[in-house]
This record gives C-alpha cells, structure tokens and sequence, in this order.
C-alpha cells in the first residue's frame, strides 16, 4: 500500500469514527436550536438556528426547573468529588506504599462496591434518609455519589500510585530533606497529574448519576439535571418538551466535552490503569 | 531486637488502617448498612404511606416475586439485553481499539477524542437523544429510512433494537479503552515473529493476539455484563418500562420508588443484589477471571 | 571530607535472617573504598545503613568519630548516586542538581545556587542539558546529573550504589575513568558498591569483599590479587578468575589431574599437618607454553601435561582450556564455590592465558610451565589460604597506603593552588 492511500484510508476511518461518535451530540444540539415550529419537523437539521429553547431554560417558564438543578448538580457534584479524591487518596496511599494486613481486604471491597446494584441500595436509603432527614437535601445525595465514586478512585489512584518511583523520597532525605520536604517537593508533584485525572473520572461518575438523583429528591431543592430533565414540560401542556430538554442536555454535556478536549491523555490513562494493569 | 522490627509493622500497620478508615467507614456505611436494612424489609409486608400497619410476612414477598411471571419476564428482558449490548460492544469495541492502536500518529488525539465523547456524555442525556432521533414526534430516522408512519416505540422488539442501541452508543468507547490496552500490551516481536513464522493477520488475531489478551477482555466483558444487567437510566428515559421493556433495576425502582411498597421493593433489591452476586461469580468461578491480577495488583 | 568507621555493624531482618554479620571498617578521610560482592552478599544494604535508609540493628556507625546510628539521612550529610539515578522527573537538569542546595534553606544565596551548578555541570559536560527533563536525556547524561548531584554540595562523603550498571561496556569503561578522576581531584571520602571485581579492582584504594553478609578480606586490590585469605576472595578477584586444581599432598609433593609437582620448601613447610586432600590455586596468566618459553626460564619451573580441549584467539593472546575430573572430596568444595560466586555451574576446567605466538591448537596435547612459588594452596573444608605470606600482605597495605596519601596531597596542594 503506498504512503498516500494509506493517509487517505485512515483519514475515512477516523471520519466513520468521528461520525460515529458525534452523531448523537450534533442531532441533539440541531434539536435545541430549532424553533417551537421546528420541532415536529421531524427533518435532521433546524430549518432556521432559533434560540428560544436556550431562552427558555435559562430565562423562561422553565428556568425555575432548570437553574436550581444546574446550581445543584454542580455543586453536589463537585463535594463529592473532592471528598472522593481526598479519602480515596489517603487510602491508595496507604495500599501502594504501605505493607500491612487487611489492604487486600479493603481492594477487594471497593472492588465489591463498585459492582453492587445502585437500585438495590436506592430503597433502603430511600427509607434511611426519609426517617433522619436527608432526603431531598444535597448531603442526602452527596453520600450516596461516594458510593459511586469512591471505589473507582481507590482503584485508580493505587494503579497510578503504584508507578511513582518511592525511591526518590528516599534520595531526598539523602539530599537533605526532612520528611515532610521529601513528600511536599518531590512526592507531591509526581502524584499530582494522578489525582486530578482520577478527579475528572470520579466528577463524570457523579454527573451522570440519575438513579440516585430521582429517587432521593423529590423538589429543586437538591434534584440535579440529569433527574430534572424528565421533569420538563412543553412551553403548553401538550407541547413536546424535546426542545428545552436538548437545551438542557446541550448544557450539561459542554462541560464534558471541555474536559475531554483537554485531558483526553489523562483521562484515558486513568481509565484504563484503574481497570486493566497498573 | 526482633520487638523494634514488629514495632515498626504493627506502626505501618496502624498508619495503613488509620489512612483507610475514612473511606472504608463511608463505604460501608452506604453499602453494608442499606443492604442489611433491605434484606431486613425484604421480610416485611410494608408500605411506606402506611407505616403502622407494617408486619411480618415471613419470605411471601419472595414466594409473589418469584411465581409472579412478570418478574421471569423482566429478567429474561434484561438477560437478553445484557447479552446483545455486551456481545454487540464487544466486537465494536475491538474494532474500535484496533483502530486506534494502528491511527497515524496526526489522528490519534483526534479519534481518541471523539471516542471519549459517548464515555463521557451523560447516560440520560444520550437516552433522551436517540429518543427523539426515533421518537414519532420528533424523530429524523424515519424519514431517512421512508418510514414515517412507523412508531419505534409501538412494540417490543423496535423498543428493544434502540434501546440496545443507544446503550452500545453509549458504552462501546469504555471497552474499546480497556480493551486498547490489552492490545497495546502485547509485545511486537511477538507479532513480528508470527509473521516471520507464516501466520497470516487472521491467524496472527486468533492465535497470538487474543489469547494474549484474554485477562483484559474477560475484565472488560465482566465489567461490561455488570452494568449492563443493571440498566435502568435508557430504559427509564426511552420507554419507562411500556412494550414489556421492563428490566429487573426499573421494576424495583418502580415498586419501591415509583408505589412506595418498601417490603417487596426491599425483597426485589435483594433479588437484584443476589444475581450481581452471582453473575460475579459465574465468571470468576467458571471463565476464571482473576481480578486482582487484571486490575494491576 | 570525613573518616567513616563501621565498628561490628548486625542487621538482622524481622524472621531474624542476618543480612550483615558483625562487619568492621574504617574507611580514612578521602579513602576511595569498595563494597563488592556477589548478589545476596549485603553489599547495598551496608552502603544504606551508612547513609541511613536502613536501620542499623546493632554495632556502631560513626563518621567524624560521632555515632550516627540513630540521626535521619539529612543529618548525616552524606551524597548518595543510587543505581536508577533517582532523578527527579518534574525537575529540570540544572534544578536536579541545585535541588540539596535549595533544600538547605537560607544557606546558599540564589547567585551562590547558579554559581555551584554552572561549576559542576561544567565538570561533568552538562552544560548544554540544563534546561531539559530527565526523561530526555541519554543513559550517561542521567548518570552525570546523578553525580553532578552528589557534588554540588560539599558532603561528608560521596557513596555510589552500583552507579554503572545501566550503562552499555563501552560508556561504562568511560564513566569509571571519569569517576576515578573526579575522586582523585575532589579528595572526597568515598563509599561505592559494586558486583564487578574488575570496578573494584581498578577504583578503590581498598576493596571490601562480602560474602553472604560476612566481610571476607578488607585490602587494597594488590594485596587481595596476590594475597587472598580464602578460596572466596581469590576466586572472586581476577579475570578470568583463578583456576582450581584438585591436589593430593604426598609428601610435600601435591599431585595434580595433570601431573606432580613440588612448592618451594617454604611454601611446602606451611602445608605440614594440612589435610591430604586440598585445592591448589594458579592464576590463568601465570601459566605459560613451555614450547615458547626461554630455556634459560625453563629450567626453575613445573610442568603438567595437559590436552587441550578448546582454544579462543584474542590477538594480544590466547585462552587455552583443558577439562579434568575432580576428586569427589574437593568437588563438592569446587561446587560449593561456583555457587558462591553466582556461578552457572561450569565444568570442571583450566584456563591457561598463553602468549599468541603459541602453536597449541584445539585437540592439541601441551606442556604447560608455571613457577610453583606462585601456586597457592586452600584447605578445602574451610576455604583457607594456607600458602598466604602475611608479611607480603602487610608489605602491600604499606605500599598502597603511602601511594594513597601521595595522591592525597598532590590534589591538596592542586586545590590550594587553585583556590
């Protein structure tokens, strides 16, 4: 095969690829710029780029439906990553470096808990949080999301930590520095890109929850969007609510397609160093 | 002496519980603690709008769930969906991984990318898309395919075909990953050697490739099964469970959630649990999967 | 430049495995010394006890006369090149180097920092490197950002941690030269462990020889050459190593696979009550073709017939080897050696490095001639040298020693003119 046809052999697979990929993104985004007319049209793309969907959600009659669960979404999303992060960092820590009896034990847990049935959990949480409060609060379903996120960053910040040369703590000491000085110049810096990719894969986790979301909230006071979506109306009763809810779903996949477009390295080496060899 | 060195381990051993504790506590705490709660209601004839009149029931829930053919139904529907996704995504996915091993280096990013997008997007978010790409109302398909009349989600076996789709959308670029690197794992003097040897690229596939590979993809088809049993988001989205679409995750959302029956979606839960439960060790026990050799301990 | 002494240093590991027995050293001020050894022989683990990654279990560590057993690493004040280099790879070259220097907060002003660095990677020939990551640089680049560590700063002491063996034999054979060099002219007290005999032999001015944690032979590389106390050390230095003959004592008389011959009547007088059994060693280049040799030579030596099984022609010379049977007796001590010496279990032969104007050919039957004053002999069961001459080896050590402090004061008086 010569050079030539072998780029251009490529350049169509990457595009079948491509197509393949995007296809369901772009058909939603030509969905949320139609217009009220447009919507039924039941053509592929808008006959005219028409904002009004966008206006509604952020604007109009279904803002207050759609902005409390961004708010909540978000900032629910946010906590219990960080939480995950954090505990998950000490506890991979103390399994990649650490020999000591019981962290096989607390592998395999994790391991156990990220295949449990979210649904099998729903309705005794359900019950819990009903009895003690947390229901239809952020905390309520903050903890819950740990249950999703934990276990996976466990698994892949030990994968990550696992492949940071130790042994340069040690000539650190050699060269004078005390422990602390050891871990903050050296150890810090090389498990740094580990802990903010492991981040990315815990926030994506708890973004795309909806189980959760829907069974332990019941007002805007803590439903995140992915629950809040079939929640959406048509701007009348009997009209299609597809429009707002592109919108709404354009909204929330911007911040993953950044993210991607970023960090796809990283986020690709933490997702397969957690899952296959580390 | 020997008391210093035991000293220093019990030490590591204390530092290694003391940093783990936080996140085994909340592990369990959100796991072991709700299970025991559901399979303790599992015994209960319990409505949660009418509290008092709570009691025990002694396993009818069991006996109702499992001569109820409905629930048969529900979990052939949602074995049969498993079986389809992940046989379907594991062939895609190793196309897709094959792909991307051999990209020229300009595409890489690029196909890398796009692949990452359906990971990434959220699952309801894709429901909803391929929803409407079918729905009556709104849908292009059947306009492309000149069938406009056609209602996708009139029956059950069209249901099922974009259900299945959008979960093999959706999910595909995750196996495609680990399986990538499986691929890329394999030595390649050991495929230089094969061709040297006379194989062909189909024998070089089925002798040297897959056979090498057999830890990654047998993580990725039990990852994969898992979830895949437990679908309930498109399910949810796409047809809230009409057209006997009903996988076993939506009838016990819907019993406890949806009717507030606390005692049989208690029993369902434990239902649901029990067969995670036992996928998990068909696999290990019979297809040997070693997971704590392919997760890199 | 300090003096480093190890007074009956133990380590015992928690299933009580001794990984050091009982090893005393002194290594003087400015005394290049090297740790060799098989593997399993605990060479790392004492260089790491000395700069304490690993605890001492007991005995003393003292350097400058002040013990040291309990202080962390950076009281200690030592530099360390380890095996893998430890560079820091979110460092650049030049903040590899400056990083002990900027550990040392408020010591060294910014100038003072960039002023060290230049100097040292001006030594080393980085100066066109320091900018970029370790990942970018060569196997022999890293290894000179490892040293150009070590000597930024001014250490007590320098120890090396087999810092060669990630290098390919040609740049290995440039970095000793470098290192020895760079030694001589610093002055630094050194510590350098290594497994290859031919690295102790040409570095150290003292060669430490461990053998499963236990310090066989603490001498310079001469004396260890011509005076090895055991059947360890002597098997161990020189290549290709010492040959092993079996030897039956007849009367004063040793009689070989190959032959009889007599040792001098002083050497012969040591072997008076010696078991009947021994082991005679002869150095592969001590042997020699009596077809080539000077008549006038001929005559003091002895000779063995031997058939020669292989030959391998190295231009500047030739190796014979002739196979032989070994006694059972002496066998199991020849097997027991070969293991020691991380061996591979090779058969039972001599080697014989002969001048390249010799015409034995493989399949050839040949003369061999060697000077019986050169032969020693070790008692089987225990390994002993029974032929060593003690006032030879104290000879030697006051030799090397005055040679060593010659070099010492040449590069005093250098850095001082320099300075």
């Amino acid at each position: 095969m010569s050079g030539r046809k072998h780029t251009v052999w490529w350049i169509v697979i990457s595009l079948v690829v491509a197509v393949y990929a995007l296809f369901p993104v772009v058909w939603i985004v030509s969905l949320s710029l139609k217009s009220p007319g447009d919507i039924a049209n039941k053509q592929f793309w808008p006959t005219a780029i028409d904002w009004s969907n966008y206006e509604l959600i952020f604007t109009g009659a279904a803002k207050d439906l759609f902005l409390p669960a961004l708010v909540n979404s978000i900032g629910i999303c946010l906590i219990a990553t960080v939480i995950a992060v954090v505990l998950a960092t000490l506890t991979a820590y103390a399994v990649a470096r650490l020999d000591f009896p019981g962290k096989k034990l607390i592998l395999t847990m994790a391991l156990a808990v990220s295949i449990f049935p979210v649904i099998s959990l729903v309705t005794p949480l359900f019950r819990i949080w009903s009895a003690i409060g947390l229901y239809d609060t952020w905390a309520g379903l903050i903890i819950p999301y740990l249950s999703l996120t934990l276990p996976i960053s466990i698994w892949t910040l030990a994968a990550f930590f696992r492949q940071i040369p130790w042994e340069l703590e040690q000539a650190a000491q050699v060269d004078g520095a005390t422990s602390f000085q050891a871990f903050r110049k050296v150890i810090v810096p090389l498990a740094a890109p580990g802990v903010f990719t492991t981040a990315i894969i815990a926030f994506f986790i708890a973004w795309n929850d909806f189980v959760y979301g829907i069974s332990l909230t019941s007002t805007s006071a803590a439903r995140p969007v992915p629950a809040a979506l079939s929640f959406f109306t048509g701007a009348s009763q009997f009209e299609e609510p597809a429009g707002a809810i592109s919108a709404a779903a354009i909204v929330v996949t911007i911040p993953i397609i950044i993210i991607v477009l970023l960090f796809q390295r990283q986020i690709v080496s933490g997702l397969t160093s957690g899952a296959v060899k580390g | 002496m020997k008391a210093k060195v035991s000293n220093r381990q019990r030490g590591e051993t204390r530092l290694g519980w003391m940093l783990s504790a936080p996140a085994v506590i909340i592990l369990l705490a959100v796991t072991g603690y709700p299970i025991l709660q559901a399979v303790y209601f599992s015994f209960f004839n319990y409505r949660m709008t009418d509290p008092d009149n709570r009691f025990v029931n002694w396993g009818q829930n069991y006996i109702v769930i499992l001569t109820d053919p409905l629930w048969w139904q529900t979990v052939g529907v949602t074995l049969l969906l498993t079986v389809v996704t992940v046989a379907v995504e594991l062939v895609l996915g190793f196309a897709l991984a094959l792909v991307m091993l051999n990209a020229l280096k300009a595409v890489r990013p690029w196909v890398r990318t796009a692949i990452l997008i359906p990971y990434g997007i959220i699952t309801v978010v894709a429901a909803f898309s391929w929803k409407y790409a079918f729905d009556l109302g709104t849908g292009f398909v059947g306009t492309w395919l000149s069938m406009p009349a056609f209602d996708w989600f009139g029956d059950f076996w069209s249901s099922f075909i974009v259900i299945c789709a959008a979960e093999i959308w959706k999910t595909t670029p995750f196996i495609s990953l680990l399986l990538l690197s499986g691929l890329a794992q394999i030595p390649s003097d050991m495929l230089e050697a094969a061709t040297v040897d006379g194989a062909t690229w189909w024998q070089r596939m089925w002798k040297v490739i897959i056979p090498n590979m057999k830890a990654a993809i047998m993580v990725a088809l039990l990852f994969r099964t898992l979830d895949a049993f437990r679908v309930f988001d498109s399910v949810f989205v796409m047809t809230a469970g009409a057209q006997n679409t009903a996988t076993v995750s939506f009838l016990t959302y819907n019993q406890s959630i949806g009717q507030l029956q606390l005692g049989m979606g208690s029993a369902l839960s434990v239902l649901l649990f029990l067969s995670v439960a036992l996928i998990c060790f068909i696999f290990i026990k019979f297809f040997k999967v070693d997971l704590a050799q392919a997760r890199g301990e | 430049m300090s003096e480093i002494e190890l007074r009956n240093i133990i380590k015992r590991y928690g299933d009580g495995y001794p990984a050091i027995s009982d090893v005393s050293l002194r290594i003087a001020e400015g005394e290049f010394v090297i740790l060799v050894g098989p593997s399993g022989s605990g060479k790392s683990t004492l260089l790491r006890m000395i700069v304490g990654l690993e605890d001492i279990t007991e005995g003393d560590l003292r350097i400058d006369d002040e013990r040291v057993n309990d202080s962390a690493p950076r009281e200690r004040d030592l530099a360390m090149v380890f095996q893998n280099y430890a560079l820091y790879p979110h460092l650049t070259v030049a903040e590899n180097i400056a990083f002990p220097l900027m550990l040392a907060k408020g010591q060294y002003s910014k100038e003072e920092i960039d002023e060290r660095v230049n100097r040292a990677a001006t030594l080393l020939e980085l100066r066109d490197h320091l900018d970029r990551k370790p990942a970018n640089l060569s196997g022999g680049q890293r290894q000179r950002v490892a040293m150009g560590r070590a000597i930024v700063r001014d250490a007590k002491a320098f120890l090396f941690d087999e810092p060669l063996s990630n290098l390919d034999a040609k740049l290995r054979i440039q970095m000793r030269t470098e290192i020895s060099r760079m030694q001589r002219n610093l002055g630094v007290t050194t510590v350098y462990v290594t497994h290859d005999q031919t690295e102790a032999m040409t570095l150290g001015d003292k060669v430490a020889v461990l053998k499963k944690g236990v310090l066989q032979q603490y001498a310079s590389p001469q004396e260890l050459y011509d005076e090895p106390v055991n059947l360890f050390v002597a098997g161990f230095i020189g290549s290709p190593p010492m040959n092993f003959l079996p030897v039956e004592n007849v009367d004063g008389r040793l009689r070989s696979p190959f032959g009889e011959f007599s040792l001098p009547a002083a050497e012969a007088e040591k072997l008076r009550g010696a078991p009947q059994y021994l082991v005679a060693g002869i150095r592969p280049e001590d042997f020699h073709d009596a077809a080539t040799l000077d008549v006038a030579k001929r005559g003091g030596g002895a000779r063995l017939s031997a058939e020669v099984d292989v030959t391998e022609w190295l231009g500047n010379e030739v190796y014979a080897y002739i196979p032989f049977e070994a006694e059972p007796a002496v066998r199991k001590a020849l097997e027991e050696l070969d293991r020691d010496l991380d061996g591979e279990g090779a058969r039972t032969q001599v080697v014989a490095v002969l001048d390249p104007s010799t015409s034995v050919r493989e399949g050839d039957t040949m003369e061999l001639w060697f000077d019986p004053a050169k032969v020693m002999v070790f008692d089987p069961e225990t390994g002993e040298n029974l032929t060593r001459d003690p006032e030879n080896a104290q000879r030697l050590a006051a030799e090397s020693e005055a040679a060593r402090q010659r070099a010492l004061e040449r590069a005093k008086s250098q850095q001082a003119a320099t300075v």
